[in-house]
């Protein structure tokens, strides 16, 4: 492998019809160069549609009542019922291996009617009644005091936690929010901390227009009683939320008096599944990059094959010669392959360069141009460029083979009479 | 050194076989020059190329340097071939894009020898025919006679029990041709077994026994008064 005069031979090959071997190479190159773009766009989409999803704890559920839709136990259809506290409770005693269960209940909406004012300014916001642990559900960066926790959930403090948004339209820029009130349908809340979300999807805007305060202040300022609007549920890391979730709404449905066949009644939304979906959505772009990268690579593998073969239909009569001298067959047979591999990983590794300059060129353009819709930081990794180089290493093989195996099929006798 | 028996060999034309050697009885004793001559077809070629391992026989024994050569592999016969042989073409069939003493090296390079030692011996080979001048030249920059040399250089650098040598004047003009002879006397007077295919009378006369074959068979095998081609140079 090693072998000074081997390599030397190999360059002296290659070298005496340079335009034929360049452009043997650019078939190769081209290939490899086609595969590493496929995969890096592969990549851009998947790196942006993951930023959509932000820090979002994935293996999780969203589950809220509706109507029921099948008289039970001597009560109608069409009842209308509201999860209680205690269903909490129910499922994080006979659902094991959750993680967090976070009862949430919930005032105003996009587009509702202003429902907080501070002093002259009011606006409308989403309000929510949460646990601390919604924090790890819902990741969000808190930008000054602190999140809602849990001696605020045991006392009751009417405390609120608000969005970046929320600051701005209800203060004025550089003034201290901390410890003062803003009135939340009536009620006063002291400000305890903001926070900013990163995710950056469509409602962006919206996410940092929210305001966190404890559940049980929550309930008792607005009347919920034990009321649980809504639950966001997130399994423990090994367990999939997909297959737990049968086993939940069958907790709730007990519990709330409704028809075990009552499939409508509680309503529910797999952010595992949803993921899940999106996961192999990847999973089946990166194959169809393989797929069309390795057909274009094939065919400049053909030409470094045929141009192989053309090589030996020249060296014939050199090749009768070694062999009369003693060479032995296998030896013939290695100097081909390492030509066809060294031509083939030489071009493969021009056609990753010229395909890296290119993503590099293409991210510089994104950074300049600032983000774009679904399409993050297009890349591929090492573990990339070396299957990438593998493959080469393979194709390599496979384009010599057939040459090689013809250069020593020729018998000397033969081959010495060739002109 | 070599020793042949009741050899037969036919080539396959089609539907008819083509029976070119049909039963050689000959051996052949370390330190001769021997000429095989016949006119073409009479199945010299042939019988050289079985001799250099080149071709297989059909029917018959070989034996060279008391080894039995049958049944070889390829890996085996270009092992015997590297160490039992060297050849002369009458092409010469010199790797055209290696210099002289590269081409001479060559043998050396699959007997796995270091590449000092054999630049070293390839330009002492070289020398010996009197080309050590040459030896960075390539084969198109080198004379008929030249080339011709610088193969016999080559076929003598691995060492070989036997030298072969196809019609190694056929394709240089009757000067060049003697001094060519004069090597191969020289090299044959220092002890090395020599084998001369060759349709050219005078020629044949510088060697020290003559084989004539015709039709396959030996018809004449004769010890001759040899010629020294050096007075013709």
């Amino acid at each position: 492998m090693f072998n000074k005069d081997r390599w030397q031979e190999i360059i002296e090959v290659l070298s005496t019809n340079v335009f034929r071997t360049l452009a043997t190479a650019f078939g190769v190159g081209w290939g490899i160069f086609i595969l590493i773009i496929l995969l890096a766009a592969g990549k851009g989409l998947e790196n942006g549609i993951r930023a959509d999803f932000g820090d979002i704890a994935t293996n999780t559920m969203f589950m809220w009542s509706r109507n029921t839709t099948k008289p039970y136990k001597g009560l109608p259809k069409g009842r209308n019922y509201r999860f209680k506290l205690e269903d909490v409770m129910a499922i994080n005693e006979r659902v094991p291996g959750l993680r967090f269960i976070s009862p949430r209940n919930q005032l105003g909406g996009f587009g509702g009617a202003n429902n907080v004012i501070r002093g002259l300014n009011a606006g409308a916001f989403n309000v929510y009644g949460d646990y601390p642990e919604i924090i790890k559900q819902e990741p969000m960066t808190i930008t000054s005091g602190r999140f809602v926790n849990q001696n605020d959930i045991n006392n009751n403090r009417k405390v609120a936690v608000i969005g970046d948004g929320v600051k701005n339209e209800l203060y004025d820029k550089g003034e201290d929010i901390l410890g003062s009130y803003i009135k939340i349908q009536g009620v006063n809340f002291m400000v305890v901390g903001s926070y900013k979300k990163k995710n950056n999807n469509g409602d962006g805007e919206e996410g940092q227009k929210e305001i966190f305060v404890p559940f049980t202040a929550f309930s008792q300022a607005f009347n919920m009683g034990n009321d649980v609007g809504w639950m966001a549920i997130t399994a423990n890391d090994g367990y999939s939320i997909s297959s737990m979730k049968e086993n939940i709404v069958n907790v709730v449905k007990e519990n709330r008096t409704i028809h075990p066949a009552d499939e409508r009644a509680v309503g529910y939304f797999d952010l595992y599944e949803q993921f899940n979906r999106v996961e192999s959505l990847f999973g089946a772009l990166r194959w169809v990059a393989y797929f069309v990268g390795v057909l274009v690579l094939l065919s400049g593998i053909i030409g470094v094959s045929n141009i192989m073969l053309i090589v030996i239909k020249e060296r014939t009569k050199e090749i009768g010669i070694r062999r009369a001298l003693g060479e032995d067959p296998w030896s013939i047979k290695k100097q081909i392959l390492m030509e066809s591999i060294f031509l083939t990983i030489m071009s493969g590794m021009a056609g990753i360069i010229f395909g890296a300059a290119v993503i590099y060129g293409i991210n510089a353009i994104l950074d300049a141009v600032g983000p774009v819709d679904m399409f993050v930081n297009p890349s591929v990794s090492l573990s990339v460029v070396v299957g990438a180089l593998g493959i080469l290493i393979i194709s390599g093989l496979l384009a010599g083979f057939i040459p090689a195996q013809s250069a020593i099929k020729v018998r000397p006798i033969e081959a010495l009479r060739t002109e | 050194m070599i020793e042949i028996k009741d050899l037969h060999k036919s080539y396959k034309m089609g539907s008819n076989s083509l029976h070119v050697l049909k039963g050689i009885n000959f051996s052949v004793e370390e330190g001769e020059l021997v000429a095989i001559m016949g006119s073409s077809g009479s199945g010299k070629s042939t019988l050289l190329n079985i001799l250099g391992m080149l071709d297989e026989l059909d029917e018959g024994s070989y034996t060279l340097d008391n080894v039995a050569i049958k049944n070889l592999n390829e890996t085996k016969a270009a092992q015997y071939r590297n160490k039992f042989l060297g050849f002369v073409f009458q092409s010469f069939n010199l790797i055209n894009y290696k210099s002289a003493v590269e081409n001479v090296a060559l043998p050396l390079y699959y007997q796995r020898v270091g590449r000092k030692e054999r630049q070293e011996k390839a330009l002492k080979y070289l020398e010996q025919v009197g080309l050590k001048e040459w030896a960075t030249h390539l084969p198109s920059e080198l004379s008929g006679g030249q080339k011709q040399r610088v193969a016999i250089a080559r076929a003598m650098a691995a060492e070989p029990k036997v030298l072969l040598a196809d019609e190694p004047t056929g394709a240089l003009d009757s000067t060049t041709s003697y001094e060519v002879m004069d090597l191969i006397q020289k090299i044959n007077d220092a002890g090395n077994t020599i084998l001369v295919v060759t349709h050219e009378e005078d020629i044949a006369q510088m060697c020290k026994r003559i084989v004539h074959l015709k039709d396959g068979v030996i018809v004449e095998d004769k010890k001759v008064e040899q010629v020294r081609a050096s007075q013709y140079v």
